[in-house]
C-alpha cells in the first residue's frame, strides 16, 4: 500500500546529490515509490518514522554518505542491500524522499499527547 | 417398562458389576436403545453420525438419572463458570445436561464457532480471573482444531480446562462420523503440551479424574489439562441406588508455593550487597497482589525494573521502570534477578537475525543471575519456548509472587544508606522519557495509513477514566499502549500468547471481556488483520452472549511479520526485494472488516484511514460497548 501523506505533498521534489564525480538529481517522489516498493516501510513506517521493528529514518535523515554506507554494509538484523537489489539511483531517490519529510510537529501543539503523563 | 427395555438400560447402567457380561453380550447383538434406533437409519459411510437425525431415545425409567448429570455436578463443584463449545455429537448428553439439568449456569454454555476459539476464550478469561473456564470439544476432530490454542496456553502457563468427547467402545459407536471421531488414546495428540490428561474408565472414575485435571491446571506452573468424557459414560443410566456412589469432589484452597527461607535470605543478601541490582520480569503480573509486591521490592531495594511485557508486571510510569532504557541498565548490572522468566537466554542476550546467529550478551561477564519463578516447572522435552540453555547462578523453581513478601522483608532488614543515592540516580535516568516518548509519538501524526502511536493516543483520550484491559499483544503496535497509557494494574495488559500462534488475539480478548463483564471493566482488543481472520466468528459469539468489547482491527493489509521475513531472505539471497508482498499481502481485494462484523450483527465502523476520523469513530463504538455490546472499528494503519 502506498502512503498518502497528508502533509508532505511529495510531488517531485528534486534534491541534487553529488556522487562519484557526477551530478544526479534525486527525485523524492520516485524515492517515495521506491521506499514502498522495496519494503523499507515495513520496518520503518511509511514516513520513516520508526517502529518497534526499525529505527526512525526521518525527518532529519542521516547524511547520504552515512545512510548509503549503512544500507550497503550493515551486518545486524537489517540485511545489507547491495546494488544488485537496490541501485544507487534508487537509493539516492529514497534518501531524497526521507529528506523531503517535514519536521515532526511539536508535541506541545498536540492536545492528545499533552494529556499523557 | 418391559423387561427387554430394562435390559437395554442396563447396558449403560452404572456399576453393572457381575451383570456386565450378559449386558455386553446383548450389546453385541442389539446395540443400545438409542443407538440401535439410529442404526436402523440407513447409514451413509463416513457421515451418517453427523448428518442423520439421532434415533428416538428411550426415556430413562423413573428415578434414574444420566451420567452427564453427574458430570455437571462435578463441574459445579469445581466452580467452572463457563464452558465454551462448538456443539458436537460426542458430548450431546453432557451439553443437554448442562443446559437443562444444570440450568445453564455454572457452567453456562457459550457457543463458539470453532474449537480453537473455544480454548482461546479460556486463556483470556484465566488471565483476568486466575482460574480456568472449560472448553468442550468434539472427539478427535474438535480436539485437533483446538490444539494450537492448547499449545498457546501451555507455552504461556495459563490454566485452561479442556473436555473432549469420545466414543471409546467400538461396540457402541454409531456408524460413520462417530466412529471417525473416536480414539483409543485421544490425549496422545496433545500430551506433549498439557499438564495432565485423563480418560476415566468408568463414570464412577469421572469425578476424581476431573478433580485431578483441575488441580493440575492451577497448581505449580499453571497450564492446560485434558479430560476425556466418554459418550457411553455421559449417556449411562444411573440407578437411584447407585447415585450415592457417584462421588462429587471437594476442592480445597490452592496456594502458591514460595522459596524456602534459607535461599530467600541468600538472595536478599546478594541483592543488598550488589552495586547495581536489576530486576527483569516477564510473567509475574497475574493477580491484584503481584504488581504492588514488585513495587514494594523495587522501592525497598531502589533497583530498576525491566518489564519484558509477558504480563503487566510493573507500573509503566514508575520512575524505577527502566524498560525503555533496558540496554544500558542491563549493561550496568552486577546482579540480575529474573522473575518468572521463561526464556532466560533471550532476556540477557541479543541474537541477530543473521546467517551466523551470533549472540551478544547484554550483561558484563561478571554479572550474576538469579532466576526465581515457576517457568522451569512447565518444561517439556519436545517443545520449548526458549532459546539456548542459559544457566542462572541460582535457580529457584518457586512462585515469585509467593516469595516476594519474604524477600522484600529480608531486603528491608539489610537495606543500606546507599540505596537512596542509587534511587535518585535511577530516577534521573528516566526523568526525560515521557517527553521523548511524546516526540516519538508525534512523528507521522497526520499520516495515512494512521500511525499506531496516533491510534493509541486517540484511544487513551477516550478510556483514560475507565478501568480497562487491553487484552491483546501490543508488540504489533510497537508497544504504544504500554508506552503512552498509564498502566498500574495487572489487568491493564494481559501480555503475549506464549506460543505465538496466529489467531490468538481476537478470541482470547473475547474471553478476557467475558471475565471483565462481571467486574465492570472495559475490554479492548487491537488485533492484526491476519490474526483476526483466523477466527472472525468470535465477534459473533461476543454479540450472541452480549460480551462487551471494543475490537479494533489493526489493518496493515498483510501478514506483516512475514513480509519482513521474505524481504530479509530476498536481500540475503541477493535477489529482488520488491516481491515480498507475494503470499503475504491481504489486499486485492481489501477485506471490509466492518461489513463482515455487521453481517454478524455487530456495530462496526470503517475502514478508517484518515486520522481525523478516528476519534469520532472510536467514540461511537465505545458508546455501544458501554451499553454492554461488542463493537468493531477497522483502522487502516501503518505496519507497526
Amino acid at each position: 500500500m502506498r502512503s498518502i501523506r497528508l502533509l508532505a505533498g511529495a510531488a517531485a521534489i528534486l534534491v541534487p546529490i553529488l556522487i562519484a564525480g557526477s551530478a544526479f538529481a534525486a527525485d523524492a517522489a520516485a524515492g517515495e515509490e521506491a521506499f514502498v516498493r522495496f519494503g523499507c516501510y515495513t520496518c520503518h513506517g511509511y514516513e520513516g518514522q520508526g517502529a518497534g521493528t526499525g529505527p526512525k529514518l526521518a525527518p532529519e535523515p542521516l547524511a547520504f554518505d552515512a545512510f548509503s554506507t549503512f544500507v550497503r554494509q550493515t551486518s545486524g538484523d537489517m540485511p545489507p542491500f547491495t546494488p544488485a537489489t537496490l541501485s544507487d539511483e534508487e537509493l539516492q531517490n529514497i534518501h531524497a524522499y526521507l529528506e523531503s519529510i517535514p519536521a515532526t510537529p511539536d508535541p506541545a501543539s498536540i492536545p492528545l499527547l499533552q494529556q499523557l503523563q | 417398562m418391559s423387561g427387554a427395555d430394562q435390559s437395554k438400560i442396563k447396558r449403560r447402567q452404572f456399576l453393572a458389576g457381575a451383570a456386565a457380561a450378559p449386558a455386553v453380550a446383548a450389546v453385541a447383538l442389539n446395540g443400545s436403545p438409542a443407538r440401535a434406533q439410529a442404526a436402523s437409519v440407513p447409514a451413509v459411510p463416513n457421515a451418517a453420525g453427523e448428518v442423520n437425525p439421532p434415533g428416538e431415545a428411550t426415556p430413562l425409567p423413573e428415578g434414574y438419572t444420566c451420567g452427564s448429570d453427574h458430570m455437571v455436578d462435578v463441574l459445579k463443584a469445581l466452580d467452572i463458570e463457563y464452558i465454551a463449545s462448538n456443539p458436537a455429537s460426542t458430548f450431546r448428553s453432557l451439553q443437554e445436561s448442562i443446559i437443562n439439568y444444570g440450568g445453564n449456569s455454572k457452567p453456562e454454555f457459550l457457543t463458539a464457532l470453532h474449537e480453537d476459539s473455544a480454548v482461546h476464550y479460556g486463556i483470556g478469561y484465566a488471565r483476568i480471573t486466575g482460574k480456568p473456564m472449560a472448553a468442550l470439544v468434539h472427539g478427535v476432530v474438535g480436539l485437533q482444531h483446538a490444539t494450537m490454542a492448547i499449545y498457546n496456553a501451555f507455552a504461556d502457563q495459563t490454566p485452561v480446562y479442556v473436555i473432549a468427547g469420545n466414543s471409546i467402545s467400538e461396540w457402541t459407536r454409531r456408524p460413520g462420523a462417530e466412529s471417525a471421531h473416536a480414539s483409543i488414546d485421544q490425549a496422545q495428540m496433545v500430551r506433549d503440551f498439557v499438564k495432565w490428561d485423563e480418560q476415566p474408565p468408568s463414570l464412577r472414575d469421572f469425578s476424581n479424574a476431573a478433580a485431578r485435571c483441575y488441580q493440575a491446571a492451577v497448581t505449580g506452573s499453571p497450564g492446560p489439562t485434558l479430560l476425556v468424557a466418554d459418550a457411553d459414560h455421559q449417556e449411562e443410566a444411573v440407578h437411584p441406588e447407585h447415585m450415592e456412589q457417584l462421588h462429587v469432589p471437594r476442592m480445597g484452597r490452592i496456594t502458591k508455593v514460595g522459596a524456602d527461607s534459607g535461599v530467600v535470605q541468600e538472595i536478599a543478601d546478594m541483592l543488598c550487597n550488589a552495586e547495581n541490582p536489576v530486576i527483569v520480569v516477564d510473567r509475574f503480573g497475574t493477580s491484584m497482589e503481584s504488581v504492588p509486591l514488585l513495587v514494594e521490592l523495587a522501592e525497598a531495594l531502589q533497583a530498576p525494573v525491566i518489564d519484558t511485557r509477558g504480563r503487566m508486571n510493573f507500573p509503566n510510569k514508575h520512575p524505577l521502570n527502566h524498560t525503555e532504557i533496558a540496554g544500558p541498565t542491563l549493561r550496568a548490572a552486577d546482579l540480575v534477578l529474573a522473575l518468572e522468566a521463561r526464556d532466560l537466554f533471550g532476556m540477557v542476550n541479543n541474537l541477530a537475525d543473521t546467517v551466523e546467529r551470533n549472540a551478544v550478551s547484554r550483561l558484563r561477564p561478571q554479572t550474576r543471575v538469579v532466576r526465581l519463578g515457576t517457568t522451569t516447572l512447565s518444561q517439556r522435552s519436545n517443545y520449548g519456548a526458549s532459546q539456548r540453555y542459559a544457566a542462572a547462578d541460582i535457580e529457584i523453581s518457586a512462585s515469585a509472587e509467593a516469595t516476594l513478601p519474604y524477600l522484600t522483608e529480608a531486603v528491608k532488614r539489610g537495606a543500606k544508606a546507599s540505596f537512596r543515592t542509587r534511587g535518585e540516580r535511577l530516577r534521573m535516568a528516566t526523568s526525560g522519557l515521557a517527553e521523548a516518548t511524546r516526540v516519538e509519538a508525534a512523528r507521522a501524526w497526520e499520516a495515512s495509513p494512521i500511525s499506531t502511536a496516533r491510534l493509541a493516543a486517540e484511544l487513551w483520550d477516550q478510556i483514560k477514566n475507565d478501568e480497562y484491559t487491553i487484552a491483546t499483544e501490543c508488540q504489533f503496535q510497537s508497544y504504544w499502549p504500554n508506552r503512552l497509557w498509564t498502566m498500574n494494574h495487572y489487568y491493564n495488559y494481559l501480555g503475549t500468547s506464549g506460543g505465538f500462534g496466529v489467531g490468538y488475539n481476537a478470541p482470547s480478548a473475547v474471553g478476557a471481556a467475558l471475565a471483565n463483564r462481571a467486574l465492570g471493566r472495559l475490554t479492548i482488543g487491537i488485533v492484526g488483520d491476519g490474526d483476526y481472520m483466523m477466527q472472525p466468528g468470535v465477534i459473533w459469539t461476543a454479540a450472541h452472549h452480549q460480551i462487551p468489547i471494543l475490537m479494533i482491527i489493526h489493518n496493515n493489509r498483510g501478514y506483516h511479520q512475514e513480509t519482513m521475513h521474505i524481504q530479509r531472505m530476498a536481500a540475503r539471497h541477493n535477489r529482488g526485494i520488491d516481491r515480498a508482498h507475494i503470499g503475504t499481502a491481504i489486499n486485492e481485494p481489501n477485506i471490509d472488516y466492518a461489513a463482515v462484523a455487521k453481517g454478524m450483527g455487530v456495530f462496526a465502523e470503517g475502514p478508517v484511514s484518515n486520522p481525523v476520523d478516528l476519534g469520532p469513530a472510536l467514540r461511537r463504538a465505545l458508546d455501544v460497548v458501554r451499553r454492554g455490546e461488542p463493537a468493531l472499528v477497522d483502522v487502516v494503519t501503518q505496519p507497526r
